[in-house]
């Protein structure tokens, strides 16, 4: 039993004066993403049938790779904001928790950057 | 890390059953969950059958008749049995409410009672409610202004005390709080739909003059962004607000500032 008085527990170390950044950027991600998750799945069924040079050129187009890129961003810059919440809200061990936190977020930065290197190189014809 | 299983000094057995007295005309089984501090041992849920023919009509006047008739023993929180003291909060039929204004008519099968998810128990239906006031107290649940005081009351427009409506309803319950599961992962962090509703409830409030250090007290990672709108605090609550919209409010506020 703590001999702390409630209230100084309820306090604990304070605000940390932030959230709100996290909040509406997971916000504004998602939103980006309904219409670029359309976009992209309304894209692949109308590539059905294509050849490996027809998907080729869609994807070297400025425009589309300007929104591939974007889809490749937002979705894991969003993955990154929903599963740092997932670990915060369930991983109470505080080595594992900041261990969790810096590997999913590596993770996350790794995959994007393949991603987009992918999809970068193919807009440069690489 | 989270607990997805009951402590092994926490696993509920099986309790004693007490059957209706002979000549029960409308038995009603109740389930009620007991633990003693004082025993050493796991909880149990006993089983006590009631005649309602003899019983008032709500939970808690079947939680007092047995107290009275068949076993003194069991404890719970009560005093104004009309849903204004938010005493008898517990988890009933899987819910929580108070036991004051849940009918037990409207309870389909035996009535399970259990004392709200996921606190110490003092003692069966009775919760260690220590940190949720607390925290409820960290929020400075009062009106704060540097203005002299006035020399009558304070005056609000038609429209900014409407703006409090759905808050000052709020009797404290905890219901809310401990249908939560952020909260029940967090409570040591996250403040809790209660908390936040009253904090809300004096951020908006148009005589309160400390708005912006009620916002930065709540700006948290943990103390307001725990909550992930799960929406059990408002489906639970028995007087039918909203915590829930509280929250988002607040955290439209500190975006609106920013």
């Amino acid at each position: 039993m703590s001999q702390r008085a409630p209230l100084a527990h309820a306090r604990g170390l304070g605000s940390a004066k932030e959230g709100a950044h996290h909040w509406w950027h997971q916000r504004l991600s998602a939103v980006a993403l309904v219409f670029l998750s359309i976009w992209f799945v309304v894209s692949l069924i109308s590539l059905t049938g294509a050849g490996y040079d027809q998907v080729y050129l869609w994807m070297a187009h400025p425009v589309v790779a300007g929104l591939l890129l974007l889809l490749v961003v937002f979705t894991f810059y969003h993955l990154k904001l929903g599963l740092q919440v997932v670990i915060e809200d369930y991983i109470h061990t505080e080595w594992l928790k900041v261990t969790s936190l810096v590997v999913m977020s590596g993770a996350c930065l790794v995959l994007g950057l393949a991603c987009a290197l992918s999809v970068v190189s193919i807009a440069f014809g690489g | 890390m989270v607990e997805f299983a009951l402590p092994r000094n926490s696993k509920i057995g099986q309790g004693k059953t007490v059957p209706a007295p002979a000549g029960a005309k409308r038995p009603k089984r109740f389930q009620v969950y007991r633990w003693n501090p004082d025993d050493k041992k796991n909880p149990v849920v006993d089983t006590f059958e009631i005649d309602l023919a003899t019983c008032g009509p709500m939970v808690l006047d079947a939680l007092i008749k047995i107290k009275n008739e068949v076993d003194a023993t069991v404890t719970f929180r009560r005093s104004c049995r009309e849903g204004v003291c938010g005493s008898c909060a517990m988890n009933i039929d899987g819910t929580n409410t108070l036991a004051c204004t849940k009918a037990i008519e409207d309870v389909k099968g035996d009535v399970k009672i259990y004392p709200l998810p996921h606190m110490p128990v003092v003692k069966d239906l009775v919760p260690d409610l220590t940190n949720f006031y607390a925290q409820y107290a960290s929020v400075q649940p009062w009106l704060q202004a540097d203005t002299p005081n006035p020399t009558r009351e304070r005056l609000q427009s038609r429209g900014d005390r409407a703006k409090l409506d759905g808050l000052w309803e709020c009797i404290l319950c905890a219901s809310c709080s401990t249908s939560c599961p952020s909260y029940w992962w967090n409570s040591d962090r996250y403040l809790g739909p209660a908390a936040l509703l009253q904090a809300y409830r004096f951020i908006v409030d148009s005589r309160d003059e400390y708005t912006g250090e009620r916002l930065d007290y709540l700006e948290d990672p943990f103390r307001l962004y725990r909550c992930h709108t799960i929406m059990n605090c408002a489906q639970t609550c028995p007087k039918g607000l909203n915590p829930a919209k509280a929250i988002a409010e607040t955290k439209k506020l500190i975006q609106q500032r920013r």
